[in-house]
C-alpha cells in the first residue's frame, strides 16, 4: 500500500545548505466524493448531487479555488450557499504559511459538516505529486500542482459520469496566466468573479468580493498620491542600520492627518516618533507594525492641538493636499518638538474588518461608496456596493483589501451588514466586535466535546468523589443569574467548631485539556456581560446548566471545606473533588430576608447565619491588615421586559450577603493559592496587583488637600486607614467621591505565572498571595487554576502544557495563556462600561432633557469632569467650543483650579447641569453636559424648563 | 511564522507517511571482505555503514579483559559530510561519546559475550548521511554487522525512535520531525522475547502517554525486525548460492 519513491528537495537558507527530504507517494488518498466507486473511502465529504443554481455551470460540480481565492475570498467561502469544495493541499499549507487568521477560518469551515469542504492531499498522491522544473517559480509550481490536481479529479469523476449526471470540477483562479493554461489543458476554468456573479439566488454575495488587482486599477485614477513602501529587504537592513525605526502605527483619534509610532527600544525604554501629513502617513493604518525614517531635526514639529476630521464627500484623488494640510502648519516652539519622521514601509498589516456606516456618494447611480469606520483611527474605506440604497443608516462591516498609492483612500469590500444603526442589537454587535470579543456561536468541533444528554452522575463519577449530598448547601447570587458556580454551606460540628464550605462547579470534568472545546475556552478568556446580554466563555449546556449549581439537582463540584472556630480563625483546610445538591439557589435579597427575619429556622437559614457570622469577622481582619474598600459607581438598569429599553436605573445596592458571599470566595481563592503554590512553585497561575507608583496618587491627594484633608499613600493600610477618617462636615458624599477617585489611582491587577515572577502581592486585597478560583464557567483562568488544585490533590492527572511556566506567561509572545487572559479581561471591561454607555444613552434619549446635581470630579485645561452620583454618570462640559471664541479660562496646575471668567472650579465642587443626548453623530452619540449653576454669563445656559425626573417612569414614552 | 505542521488533519506527517508508518529500510550485509562483519543499512535518507571485528584477544590496555565474558568495545562517528552543516570533529565529541556508550550498552545486552572470555568484539558504526533517527538507524546496521561476522546474540537487537505528536505517536521520525520540538523516545528491543534493551529519552513527556509511546514503539521495533530478517535469510540465500551448496 505504500509506494515509496524519494525525492529531493532543495531549498537554500542563509549560507548555501542542502536539505534533502524524503517525500512519499502513496495510492491509498482517496477523492472524497459520494459519487465514485472506486475509491475505498470510509466516509465521504463531498456530495453526489452538488448544486449550486449557477448561470455558468447548470450541471453539478465541485470548487476548487486556488491560494489567492481562498486568501481574499474567505468573507464568500464563508457563506453557507458555497459547499462541495476540495481544498487541496497545496492551498492549505499556502494559506497557512501566509495568513493565520485566514487559516484558522478556513480550519472551521472544513470542520464544519454542512459546508462539505474536503482536503485532498494531493502533494502525497501518486499521480498529483509534481516536481518543480528548472526555472520555475515555487509559485508557479504551486499553480501548476493546482491545475494538476484539478485536471486529475475530471478524469476521475469523468468514470462515474453515467450516473452523476455530469459531475466535474470547476478550478476558480483570479490568475490570468493561470486560468490561460488551465483552459489549454482542457479544464472548466472560471475568474472567481465570473463564477459568483453566475449564482442566480444569491445576487448579494456579489459585494462580499474583495477587489482584485485589476478592478482597483479601474477605480484609482493614475495619479501617484504617495510614495512607494519600501520592500521588505531593505527596512530590514535599514532597521539594522539603524537608520529606519520599527514601531506600531498608532493613529491619532482627533486629527486623521497626525499619528504616533511607538517604537519600542532595548529593554524598557521606548520613543514615541510623531507623523504627520498624508503624504508622511503614507497608508499606514491603525495598529500596522511599520518603519519609519526620522526627518532631519529642522522639520521636527509640535503635535497640533486641533481637531481635524475627515469628513464630507469623497475627496478627489487629485485634491491639492496643501489645503487640507494647511491647518496643521501652525509654527510651534522649539521645545514642543517631537521627533517626527515619515513611514517609508509597512512591515505587518493590521487589518480586520471594521465597523462602520457607509456615506452614500452623491452620484446616484456610483456604486463606489465611502465607508466611515466607528473607530475614528482607522481611515474612510472605499468599497464597491450596488445595494446602498439598503445599507444607508445600517452598520455594516468592512474589510480592507489594499491601497494603492494611486487611491487617496483604501479599497475594500463589504463583509455583511449587522443591522440598522442605533437599534440595541447591532449596536451591542458593534461593541462586541470593536472590542475584539470573540461571540459568535461555538463550533461544530467545540460543541462535539460537550457531553450527551441526557446527562446523569454515573457511578465511576461517584467513586472517585467525595458524597456531599446531604450537606445543606445553598447559592447565593444576583437575580437573573443562571450560571450558577459557587455555593456555600456551613455546619456546627460535635466539637464545637464550624465546618464551612464553598463548593465551586467542576467545569474541568467537562473541559478537558487540549480538546477544541477548551481551546475557544482559552481563547473566549472570560465570560463578558453586557446589560441584557451575557457572552459565554462556554456553551450554554454547559454554563446555564450541568455546571450551574441549581438548586435540587446533583451537580459535580470542587470544594474547598475548612474547620474554623468560633473566632472563624482556620483549623484545617481540605479540597476534595465532591457531588453536591444544592437546596436553595437564593439571590442577595432573598438571603438577607432569611437571615434577617428572626422567626425562620430552617436548616439553609442557620447555615446562611453561620456564615454571616463568620463572613464580618474575616472581612474586620483583612481590614485591619490593610485591604481597601474602593468604591465605584455601577449602576442597573431596569430593563422592560417586552422592548429591552431601558426604563430605570439605579446605583448597584450592596447587601450584607454580598460581602458575605465575596468574603468566602476570598478566603478560596486565597488557601487555593498557596496550596497550588506550595504544589507546584514554577507553575502556578496566580493574580497579583501591583501597588501602584506614589505619582499615581497626585490627583488624590491635590484633591484631598483642596479641602484640607490628610491622605497617607505610604501602605494599603495607611490608605485605607485616612480614607476611613477622611469626612467634611456638611458634604456626606465627599467620602465616596474620594474612594472613586483612589479607586482611579489603582494599577491594574493581573494573572502570571508563579515562575515568571516574584512579586506576588495583592495591594488591594492585602493579601500575600492571590489567585482565581471561584468562577471556572465564566473565566478561563479558574479553569487552569482548578487543574493544577486537581492534581495537587490527585484527583486529575496532569498534561504537558500546564506544567509548561512559558506556556502561561511570556513577555515576548502573545498567544503565551495569561497574556490572553490579561488582555480578554481588558476588553470585557472596555465593551462592558461601552454596554452601560450606550443604555445611558438610550435611556436619555427616552427622557429629554434633564436638570441633575453633581460633583466636579477632575478638573481638566478646557472643561470640567462631572459625576452624577444618582445615575453612576460622567460628562464632561467642555469651555471652549470650535466655532466661537471661548471664555477667558486660566488652568492652575496646583489646586488643581480652573477659573473660567471669575469664577473658578474646584475638585468637588458641587454643581447643576443639563444633560440631554447629542445624536448629531450617528456614529457617535454621546451625553452632553451643560453648566446651569454656578451662573457664568456666556458659558452657563438657562435652566431648561422640564419636570423632574418622573418618579414613576413611563413605560410608554 | 508556524513553525512545520508535523501531522496534517488527513492524518499524513510531513513526508508523507501515517503516524505508525516506517520509512523505507534497505540493508546489505558483507560489504568489507577484510572485516569479520560487516553491514550498510539506509532508513529512509539516514545512512550508516558498521563493521564488526572479532573476538579477538584483547589490544590495548589489558587490564580491561573480563574472565568471564567479552569487552563489547563500540565507536561511533559521523562522517563530516552527513549532516547539512559540514561537521568539523568526525568522532571524539561528546555526543559520539555518549553514543557509542549506548551502543555498548545495548550490544552487552544481546550478543552472547559469555561465549567468549577474554576476549574483545569491536564494533565500528559509521554515520554517512543523517536524516533523524542516528541511533537506531546504528543499532540495526550493527545487528546486521554482528550476524555477519557469525557472533551468536540472543535475538535481533532492533531500534526506532518515535515521537508524541497531538496525542499521537509518530514511529521513526526523521530530522524535520526530530527538530520541530517533539518529545521523542528511542528504543532498542529484542522483538521475540520483547525484552528491552535499551530505553532512551531525554525529552519532557507526561507520564500518562509513556505507556503508549512505549507501545507503539515496541510495534515499530517489530517491524524493523521482520525487514532485517528478510535481509539476512537473501543474504544467506545469496552466500549459499555462491559457494553452491
Amino acid at each position: 500500500m505504500l509506494k515509496s519513491k524519494t525525492f529531493v528537495k532543495k531549498t537554500r537558507s542563509g549560507g548555501v545548505m542542502k536539505i534533502v527530504r524524503e517525500h512519499y507517494l502513496r495510492d491509498d488518498i482517496w477523492c472524497g466524493s459520494e459519487a465514485c466507486t472506486e475509491c475505498k473511502q470510509e466516509s465521504t465529504e463531498l456530495l453526489k448531487d452538488a448544486c449550486i443554481e449557477s448561470n455558468l455551470c447548470s450541471f453539478p460540480h465541485y470548487l476548487v479555488p486556488d491560494t489567492n481565492v481562498v486568501l481574499h475570498q474567505i468573507d464568500v467561502l464563508e457563506d453557507p450557499v458555497i459547499r462541495n469544495v476540495i481544498i487541496l493541499q497545496t492551498v492549505l499549507q499556502e494559506v497557512r504559511h501566509r495568513s493565520a487568521p485566514v487559516y484558522k477560518r478556513l480550519k472551521d469551515i472544513i470542520h464544519e459538516k454542512e459546508k462539505h469542504f474536503y482536503t485532498f492531499t494531493n502533494e502525497h498522491h501518486r499521480d498529483t505529486f509534481i516536481e518543480r522544473e528548472p526555472g520555475e517559480t515555487a509559485n508557479d509550481r504551486n499553480d501548476r500542482a493546482i491545475r494538476v490536481a484539478a485536471k486529475w479529479y475530471s478524469q476521475h469523476l469523468k468514470k462515474f459520469e453515467a450516473d452523476t449526471d455530469g459531475l466535474c470540477v470547476v478550478l476558480l483562479t483570479n490568475d490570468q496566466g493561470n486560468k490561460q493554461k488551465a483552459e489549454e489543458s482542457g479544464l472548466l476554468v472560471y475568474r472567481f468573479e465570473e463564477y459568483i456573479k453566475s449564482l442566480i439566488a444569491n445576487p448579494e454575495l456579489v459585494d462580499r468580493l474583495a477587489l482584485s488587482n485589476n478592478d482597483k486599477n479601474e477605480i484609482t485614477s493614475s495619479k501617484v498620491l504617495f510614495p512607494e513602501h519600501l520592500p521588505l529587504s531593505r527596512i530590514q537592513s535599514g532597521i539594522k542600520s539603524g537608520s529606519f525605526l520599527q514601531g506600531t502605527f498608532r493613529a491619532s483619534r482627533d486629527n486623521y492627518l497626525e499619528a504616533t509610532v511607538f517604537v519600542q527600544g532595548e529593554g524598557e525604554d521606548s520613543t514615541e516618533v510623531l507623523i504627520q501629513g498624508l503624504q508622511n502617513l503614507n497608508r499606514a493604518v491603525h495598529q500596522d507594525v511599520v518603519a519609519v525614517q526620522l526627518l532631519p531635526r529642522n522639520q521636527w514639529v509640535a503635535p497640533s492641538s486641533v481637531v481635524l476630521q475627515d469628513e464630507g464627500a469623497a475627496k478627489d484623488d487629485a485634491v491639492e493636499e496643501g489645503e487640507e494640510e494647511k491647518a496643521l502648519k501652525i509654527s510651534a516652539a522649539e521645545a514642543a518638538r517631537k521627533p517626527t519622521g515619515k513611514v517609508v514601509g509597512v512591515i505587518k498589516r493590521n487589518w480586520r474588518p471594521f465597523c462602520g456606516m457607509l456615506n452614500i456618494s452623491q452620484i446616484k447611480e456610483s456604486t463606489r461608496h465611502l465607508f466611515t469606520p466607528a473607530d475614528r483611527r482607522i481611515p474612510r474605506i472605499r468599497i464597491e456596493t450596488r445595494q446602498a440604497s439598503t445599507l444607508a443608516g445600517q452598520r455594516i462591516m468592512v474589510a480592507i483589501d489594499g491601497w494603492p498609492k494611486s487611491s487617496r483612500y483604501p479599497n475594500g469590500h463589504f463583509v455583511r451588514s449587522l443591522g440598522g444603526a442605533g437599534e440595541k442589537d447591532t449596536e451591542q454587535e458593534v461593541l462586541l466586535l470593536e472590542h475584539d470579543v470573540p461571540h459568535q456561536a461555538f463550533s461544530q468541533a467545540v460543541l462535539s466535546f460537550l457531553p450527551k444528554m441526557p446527562w446523569a452522575i454515573t457511578p465511576e463519577d461517584m467513586a472517585k468523589r467525595e458524597d456531599l449530598r446531604h450537606l445543606t448547601v445553598c447559592s447565593v447570587d444576583p437575580p437573573g443569574c443562571t450560571d450558577i458556580d459557587d455555593a456555600l454551606h456551613c455546619r456546627e460540628l460535635e466539637n464545637g467548631n464550624l465546618e464551612v464550605g464553598v463548593h465551586i462547579a467542576d467545569v474541568t470534568h467537562f473541559i478537558r485539556p487540549g480538546n477544541a472545546l477548551d481551546k475557544e475556552a482559552a481563547n473566549r478568556g472570560t465570560t463578558v456581560y453586557l446589560c441584557g446580554k451575557r457572552i459565554d466563555m462556554v456553551p450554554e449546556l454547559l454554563s446555564s446548566n450541568l455546571c450551574s449549581l441549581r438548586s435540587n439537582v446533583e451537580r459535580l463540584a470542587f470544594s474547598c471545606i475548612w474547620e474554623m472556630n468560633q473566632k472563624a480563625e482556620i483549623l484545617k483546610t481540605r479540597f476534595t473533588k465532591s457531588v453536591i445538591n444544592s437546596k436553595a439557589s437564593l439571590t442577595y435579597a432573598e438571603a438577607q430576608m432569611r437571615i434577617d427575619d428572626v422567626t425562620k429556622n430552617d436548616e439553609t437559614t442557620k447555615s446562611l447565619r453561620g456564615l454571616n457570622k463568620l463572613a464580618k469577622i474575616l472581612k474586620r481582619g483583612r481590614i485591619e491588615k490593610g485591604a481597601l474598600t474602593l468604591s465605584s459607581l455601577e449602576v442597573r438598569f431596569h430593563i422592560d421586559s417586552e422592548t429591552h429599553d431601558p426604563i430605570d436605573l439605579q446605583t448597584k445596592e450592596l447587601m450584607e450577603t454580598n460581602s458575605m458571599v465575596e468574603e468566602f470566595m476570598l478566603l478560596a481563592n486565597i488557601s487555593v493559592a498557596q496550596k497550588i503554590y506550595d504544589e507546584f512553585p514554577e507553575c502556578a497561575m496566580l493574580r497579583k496587583h501591583p501597588a501602584p507608583p506614589p505619582s499615581n496618587y497626585d490627583i488624590l491627594l491635590k484633591a484631598a488637600k483642596s479641602k484640607d484633608v490628610e491622605i497617607h499613600t505610604d501602605s494599603a493600610k495607611a490608605l485605607a486607614d485616612s480614607l476611613d477618617v477622611a469626612k467634611v462636615d456638611g458634604f456626606p458624599y465627599f467620602n465616596t467621591l474620594l474612594r472613586i477617585l483612589a479607586t482611579r489611582c489603582m494599577m491594574q491587577a493581573v494573572y502570571f505565572c508563579s515562575g515568571m515572577d516574584s512579586d506576588f502581592h495583592h495591594y488591594g486585597l492585602a493579601s500575600p498571595i492571590y489567585t482565581h478560583f471561584t468562577s471556572p464557567i465564566r473565566r478561563y483562568a479558574d479553569i487552569i487554576v482548578h487543574r493544577l488544585l486537581a492534581v495537587a490533590i490527585g484527583a486529575d492527572s496532569t498534561y504537558p502544557d500546564l506544567m509548561d511556566k512559558h506556556k502561561h506567561t511570556d513577555k515576548h509572545k502573545q498567544s503565551a495563556l495569561s497574556n490572553n487572559l490579561n488582555y480578554r479581561h481588558k476588553m470585557s471591561q472596555y465593551a462592558q462600561r461601552a454596554s452601560v454607555a450606550f443604555h445611558t444613552q438610550l435611556f436619555f434619549k427616552n427622557r429629554g432633557i434633564l436638570n441633575e446635581e453633581g460633583f466636579v470630579l477632575f478638573v481638566r485645561k478646557n472643561a470640567i469632569i462631572v459625576l452624577i452620583p444618582k445615575f453612576g454618570l460622567e460628562g464632561t462640559v467642555f469651555f471652549d467650543s470650535k466655532d466661537k471664541t471661548g471664555p477667558n479660562l486660566v488652568f492652575d496646575e496646583e489646586g488643581p483650579t480652573l477659573s473660567v471668567e471669575q469664577h473658578a472650579f474646584h475638585i468637588f465642587d458641587k454643581v447643576k447641569v443639563t444633560i440631554s443626548l447629542d445624536a448629531s453623530n450617528i456614529q457617535h452619540q454621546k451625553i452632553r453636559m451643560a453648566l446651569i449653576d454656578p451662573v457664568i454669563p456666556g458659558v452657563s445656559v438657562p435652566a431648561p424648563d422640564v419636570e423632574p425626573l418622573a418618579k414613576k417612569p413611563k413605560i410608554d414614552s | 511564522m508556524a513553525g512545520l505542521e508535523l501531522l496534517s488533519d488527513q492524518g499524513y506527517r510531513l513526508d508523507g507517511r501515517k503516524a505508525t508508518e516506517l520509512r523505507k529500510v534497505q540493508a546489505r550485509m558483507g560489504v568489507f571482505a577484510q572485516a569479520d562483519g560487516s553491514a550498510y543499512l539506509e532508513q529512509g535518507n539516514t545512512k550508516a555503514l558498521a563493521v564488526v571485528y572479532g573476538p579477538h584477544e584483547m589490544r590495548g590496555s589489558r587490564s580491561r579483559t573480563l574472565h568471564d565474558r567479552a569487552v563489547i568495545n563500540c565507536q561511533y562517528s559521523m562522517a563530516t559530510f552527513s549532516t547539512a552543516e559540514r561537521k568539523r570533529r568526525p568522532h571524539g565529541d561528546r555526543k559520539s561519546t555518549e553514543m557509542s556508550l549506548h551502543l555498548k550498552q545495548t550490544f552487552e545486552a544481546a550478543v552472547m559475550t559469555q561465549l567468549y572470555p577474554r576476549s574483545q568484539i569491536d564494533i565500528y558504526v559509521k554515520i554517512l548521511q543523517s536524516d533523524g533517527g542516528n541511533y537506531s538507524v546504528c543499532v540495526n546496521a550493527a545487528t546486521l554487522a554482528v550476524i555477519d561476522a557469525g557472533i551468536p546474540m540472543r535475538d535481533y537487537v532492533c531500534a526506532c525512535t518515535v515521537g508524541f505528536v497531538d496525542e499521537t505517536p509518530l514511529a521513526d521520525l526523521c530530522y524535520a520531525e526530530e527538530s520541530g520540538g517533539v518529545s521523542s523516545l528511542a528504543l532498542a528491543l529484542l522483538p521475540r522475547g520483547g525484552q528491552i534493551a535499551l530505553l532512551q529519552m531525554d525529552a519532557r513527556l507526561h507520564q500518562d502517554h509513556l505507556e503508549t509511546l512505549i507501545e507503539a514503539a515496541m510495534t515499530a521495533c517489530k517491524g524493523v525486525s521482520k525487514v532485517l530478517d528478510q535481509v539476512v535469510r537473501q543474504h544467506l540465500e545469496e552466500v549459499s548460492m555462491l559457494t553452491g551448496e
